[in-house]
């Protein structure tokens, strides 16, 4: 099949005078690299891989030894829809390796293979469908606040032909991407938009998150517009978040669903939520990755805050959705916290070690909480046993360090990389003094 | 568009049942001068003739006009029953292969699969072409309308597959067996999830061009006559 692979890559290239291959990898951060070769390398890249000097990635340096090798996935070769139609570009995604060929510990790609592998021996696959929010502005400028779309003179279109077009144009590129679209619409903060995909299988899906990115950027740049995946990037409105819709199948059974159960929920469904619920917090430094993805996760804009779960309270971190009559490969668990800033092979990787831990040792799962839990009070919320998500990135990140689970699911080598780059990022916002400060204080104090 | 000649007209509804579900084109001969008279433009691909216990004979003229045409009809199955088998001797030069009747559907469907691909008439050319696309199987590029369609190896492999075998219904399970092999794991949802991207990729208008049949699997094409 490997054979038949490269052979199908190889010719592609040939027939259809592609120029340029660019081979696509993925640092700790979730930031998308790439660096590109001819079509006469790719033979020899297939083969045995590129050689490159991983220290100049970030998490993948280490003192000793620098070099790793990228060996591209065949079956991930797309032709790119954008750029000069006579000098053709192709990507490949690739998975990082040790020059002696083990897998390299450092990428973020190898991590989620490798846990989507123990779920395999289980017998199971991890199916994902995001729903992905971003808000489209003009150019930054240093300093300032973000324009919206809508703000009069920006644009000579109203905001809707803008928004509208560009939304019909990333769709069609993420489609000929072998991206399916699911839905997609206005959101409700101005500026705002949401695109769901169909789901795949977990590593299709974190492959698709990020050529998804780079997508909806592209074809905003293009037309003068930024796209940005930043958590909340305006105060006063709901923040940008990756809902994340999970199922395990057996085979062609979906390993959630039971139909003799009032939830429809399977043990395994119910093993799984438990265990999602009892490391939620564990988890949240990586689903949750930046100082201000915890400034979405406030009352107040339908983004979850207590560790729960429903099937119709958008409050709570997990909600279940009731799927159409009869439709039980649809039964699956929506995780809300997530956001879009997430490095979506880790994010993916330390959800499914939660849910594998808690289907491993059957941990039982708390009542459903259909209060809506933003009116609760702290003992009201007690006297459920509800607790909060963490607070802020500094909150996740002490949670997580004791985290044998997420130390594990990561592997110690991005663990520790994580830990030390993310306290970094902590320590660096809170010596920042902000505005919100100087107005609140410089004068009364 | 070739077909196969079916004789008599009408055939048993078995026999169409059967060939209309294993996705073969084919058209029902009542008479020796339907044979050219009836003949598609691309000629026959083949003939399927039913011996009737009660006028044996008249299935024997039949086959032997296939065979003395100027581009003699080929390969010719037999459909006959156990009491007949009898009269199959020194008929050899008549038919290819014969199937018992009653007959059993994947019996039938096998013996005709393995008489056309000896024949070569299995699709193994070099292009595959079927209601604008185009498959250059050499070079593995796909096209639809002249249009090129930039396809991972794996969605390249399915449309294939599919369009190699038009009007063919086929299970999930059978597309993933086939497709992706037996030693994959991620089970049939993998293929709603290629023939979803492969539609997208195929454009709006030719979305269709692969069928979803309802509580049974897909089909590439319309029916026997698209």
């Amino acid at each position: 099949m490997l054979d038949q692979q490269r052979d199908y890559v190889l010719r592609t290239v040939e027939e259809r005078g592609v120029r340029l291959i660019r081979l696509w990898f993925t640092d700790v951060l979730g930031n998308l690299k790439s660096f590109a070769i001819s079509p006469a390398e790719l033979e020899n890249a297939l083969e045995d891989g590129m050689t490159f000097d991983g220290s100049s990635i970030d998490g993948f340096s280490r003192i000793q030894e620098a070099d790793v090798l990228a060996i591209p996935d065949p079956n991930t070769f797309e032709v790119l829809p954008w750029g000069d139609p006579k000098a053709v570009e192709a990507r490949v995604f690739c998975d990082i390796h040790n020059l002696d060929g083990t897998p390299f510990e450092g990428d973020p790609r190898q991590v989620l293979r490798r846990n989507l592998r123990a779920a395999h021996e289980q017998g199971f696959t991890f199916y994902i469908a995001p729903d992905i929010e971003f808000f489209y502005f003009a150019p930054p400028v240093p300093g300032q606040a973000p324009t919206l779309l809508d703000d009069a003179g920006f644009f000579d279109l109203t905001t809707n032909d803008v928004a509208g077009s560009l939304r019909k144009e990333t769709i069609r590129t993420l489609e000929t991407m072998s991206i399916p679209v699911e839905y997609s619409f206005h959101e409700d903060a101005p500026s705002q938009h949401e695109i769901d995909l169909r789901h795949t299988d977990a590593l299709t899906m974190a492959d698709s998150i990020m050529t998804f990115r780079l997508v909806v950027k592209e074809v905003a740049a293009k037309q003068g517009v930024h796209a940005t995946f930043m958590p909340k990037p305006l105060e006063s409105v709901q923040g940008s978040g990756m809902h994340l819709h999970l199922s395990l199948f057996h085979g062609d059974d979906n390993g959630f669903h039971a139909t003799d159960d009032p939830y429809n929920l399977s043990p395994t469904a119910k093993h799984f939520m438990a265990g999602l619920l009892r490391h939620a917090a564990e988890i949240t430094a990586v689903t949750n990755q930046t100082v201000n993805s915890y400034k979405r996760l406030v009352p107040g804009f339908e983004a979850p805050v207590h560790i729960s779960w429903a099937r119709n309270n958008r409050s709570g971190l997990i909600r279940v959705p009731i799927p159409k009559r009869g439709n039980a490969s649809a039964t699956r668990l929506e995780y809300r916290s997530p956001d879009p800033a997430a490095n979506p092979y880790l994010a993916f990787s330390v959800l499914l070690a939660a849910g594998l831990k808690g289907v491993a040792e059957k941990y039982e799962l708390p009542a459903e909480a259909d209060a809506n839990l933003f009116e609760l009070d702290d003992a009201g919320l007690r006297s459920l046993g509800i607790d909060t998500l963490p607070q802020s990135l500094n909150d996740a990140l002490r949670v997580m360090e004791n985290s044998t689970l997420v130390r594990e699911a990561l592997g110690e080598h991005i663990f520790e990389w994580f830990l030390r780059n993310k306290r970094r990022e902590w320590r660096g916002y809170k010596t920042h003094v902000s505005q919100y400060e100087l107005d609140r204080y410089l004068r009364s104090l | 568009m070739d077909a196969l000649a079916v004789y008599p007209d009408p055939p048993s509804p078995e026999l169409a049942r059967t060939l209309d579900l294993a996705g073969y084109r084919w058209k029902a001969v009542g008479s020796i001068d339907a044979i050219t008279a009836d003949e598609p433009t691309q000629g026959w691909s083949g003939a399927l003739v039913t011996v009737d216990p009660a006028d044996p004979e008249a299935a024997w003229a039949m086959c032997r006009s296939l065979r003395k045409r100027d581009t003699p009809v080929g390969p010719l199955l037999l459909l006959v029953g156990g009491g007949q088998l009898a009269d199959l001797e020194h008929r050899d030069e008549l038919f290819d292969d014969f199937c018992l009747t009653p007959f059993h559907p994947t019996e039938l469907q096998a013996r005709l699969r393995h008489l056309l691909h000896r024949n070569g008439d299995a699709p193994r050319g070099e292009t595959v072409e079927q209601s604008g696309l185009m498959l250059n199987l050499e070079t593995y590029q796909a096209s639809i309308e002249g249009r090129p369609l930039d396809l991972t190896y794996m969605e390249y492999e399915l449309l294939k597959f599919l369009a190699q075998n038009p009007g063919k219904v086929f299970t999930r399970e059978m597309l993933l067996s086939r497709v992706w092999g037996y030693e994959y794991y991620g089970g049939a949802r993998t293929v709603d999830v290629h023939i979803r991207r492969l539609r997208a990729k195929l454009g709006e208008e030719h979305a269709n061009l692969i069928q979803t049949v309802r509580s049974v699997g897909y089909r590439f094409g319309t029916g026997r006559w698209s």
